[in-house]
C-alpha cells in the first residue's frame, strides 16, 4: 500500500494501542493451557498488530516485516512444529508424542509444554501468513519490494 | 399442548432449519451471482454455516466451554461441551482464512489482466483476445 | 428464464428437503447425540491427567489431533507461498 490513510489521530492513536495488541496476542499464546486462547488466536492478534502499522503509515511506515520476512516466520514456524514432531524419535517415542521428552518430571507436564512448543510454531505460521496476504493484496500494480 | 410442540421444535430442530437456510444463501450466492468477489464472500457464508453446523452439533444444554475449572483432576462429562467439534473448526477456520486469501489474490490478478470483475464481462473480453 | 429466478427455485426446493433432514438430526443440547458418546467422554475425563492443560480444546488440537494441525499449518503456509508466486511477481498487465 503506497498510501497511507493515517490522519493525526489515527497516527497517535496507533502508537498507544499497537503495543497492547501484541502483548495481548502474547498472553492469548501462553495462557491458552489455562483458559480460551491458542496459537491461532494469538497469531491473529499478532498479525493485526502488524498490519495496523501498515495501515496508518502506509509504506514509509519504520517498523515493518515485508513479504520475504512473513514468508521466512511463516516457515520457521512449520518449521518448529516439524522438529517438535520429530524430537520424540530420538528418545523412541512417536511422531509428535511429546511425552518422552526429558524436559519436564511426568509426561504429563512435558505434554503441556510439547502443545505450547506447537502453539508457537502455528502463531508464527498465522502471522507470517497474514502479514504476507495483506502487504500483497493492497499493493499496487507493478510495485515491487523495496 | 400446541405451544409445548412448536417450542420443542424451535428450541430442538430450528438451530438446524437456520443453519440450512444459511448454507443455501451462500450456494445461491455463489451460482446466481455475477460478481467474482459476490462469489468470494458467498463462499465464506457456506464455510460459516459449516462451522456453525459443527458447533451445534457439539452443543450439549446446561454445559460450559471446554475449559476445566479450577481444582478440578477429572472433568465431568455432563458440565462441559464436547470438545472436538470446536477443535476441528478452529482448523477449519485458518483454512478459510487461506482460502480466501488465494482466492482474492487470483481476483486481483483477474482484475489487472480484464480490468472488470463481472463474469460475463470477464468472459466477452477473454474470448476478444 | 431469469437464471437468479431459476437457481432460487431450485434451492428452494433444497431448503425443503434440508428442513426434512433435519429431522433425523439430534435435537440441539442433546446429551445423548452420537457426537457426544464416541471419544468425546475421554477427552473430558482424562485431558488434564494426561496433558497437564485445562483448555481441553487446546488439548485436543495439539495434542491427540495434531497430526490434523500439522497438515494444517502446512496448508496456510502453501496459502501463503502461493499468494506470493500469484501476485508477488509483478509484471504488466498486458504481458499476462
Amino acid at each position: 500500500m503506497r498510501k497511507s490513510f493515517g490522519s493525526i489521530i489515527l497516527n497517535v492513536a496507533f502508537r498507544h494501542l499497537t503495543p497492547f495488541l501484541m502483548l495481548y496476542g502474547v498472553y492469548v499464546l501462553v495462557h491458552g493451557h489455562y483458559g480460551p486462547g491458542g496459537g491461532f488466536q494469538a497469531g491473529a492478534l499478532l498479525g493485526l498488530a502488524v498490519v495496523l502499522v501498515q495501515m496508518v503509515q502506509g509504506t514509509r511506515a519504520e517498523w515493518r516485516i515485508g513479504v520475504s520476512g512473513g514468508i521466512i516466520l511463516a516457515c520457521l514456524g512449520a518449521l518448529i512444529y516439524l522438529a517438535i514432531g520429530l524430537a520424540p524419535f530420538i528418545w523412541g517415542g512417536n511422531f509428535l508424542d511429546y511425552g518422552v521428552l526429558p524436559i519436564a518430571a511426568t509426561p504429563a507436564e512435558a505434554r503441556a509444554l510439547g502443545i505450547l512448543g506447537i502453539e508457537t510454531g502455528v502463531t508464527m505460521g498465522v502471522m507470517g501468513v497474514i502479514i504476507v496476504m495483506f502487504d500483497l493484496l493492497t499493493r499496487d500494480n507493478g510495485e515491487r519490494e523495496e | 399442548m400446541a405451544e409445548g410442540v412448536i417450542a420443542y421444535y424451535l428450541t430442538g430442530y430450528g438451530n438446524w432449519w437456520l443453519i440450512g437456510i444459511l448454507l443455501l444463501i451462500g450456494l445461491w450466492g455463489i451460482v446466481a451471482q455475477h460478481n467474482l468477489l459476490k462469489k468470494v464472500m458467498a463462499l465464506n457464508v457456506m464455510q460459516v454455516a459449516v462451522i456453525l453446523y459443527y458447533l451445534n452439533a457439539a452443543q450439549k444444554s446446561g454445559t460450559t466451554l471446554g475449559v476445566l475449572r479450577a481444582g478440578e483432576k477429572v472433568g465431568d462429562v455432563a458440565a462441559y461441551v464436547n470438545p472436538l467439534p470446536h477443535a476441528l473448526m478452529l482448523t477449519a477456520i485458518v483454512v478459510a482464512l487461506a482460502i480466501t486469501g488465494v482466492a482474492l489474490a487470483l481476483l486481483l490478478k483477474v482484475y489487472r489482466a480484464y480490468g472488470t470483475l463481472e463474469e460475463p464481462e470477464v468472459f466477452r473480453r477473454m474470448q476478444q483476445q | 428464464m431469469n437464471i437468479r429466478i431459476a437457481s432460487a427455485l431450485v434451492l428452494a426446493l433444497i431448503a425443503i428437503a434440508f428442513i426434512c433432514a433435519a429431522l433425523d438430526l439430534p435435537p440441539a443440547g442433546d446429551h445423548q447425540a452420537p457426537a457426544a458418546q464416541h471419544v468425546s467422554p475421554r477427552y473430558i475425563e482424562m485431558a488434564y491427567q494426561e496433558t497437564a492443560t485445562r483448555n481441553m480444546v487446546c488439548a485436543v488440537l495439539a495434542d491427540y489431533r495434531s497430526f490434523d494441525t500439522l497438515g494444517e499449518i502446512l496448508v496456510i503456509v502453501i496459502a501463503g507461498i502461493a499468494i506470493v508466486y500469484i501476485v508477488g511477481i509483478s509484471r504488466p498487465a498486458d504481458e499476462i
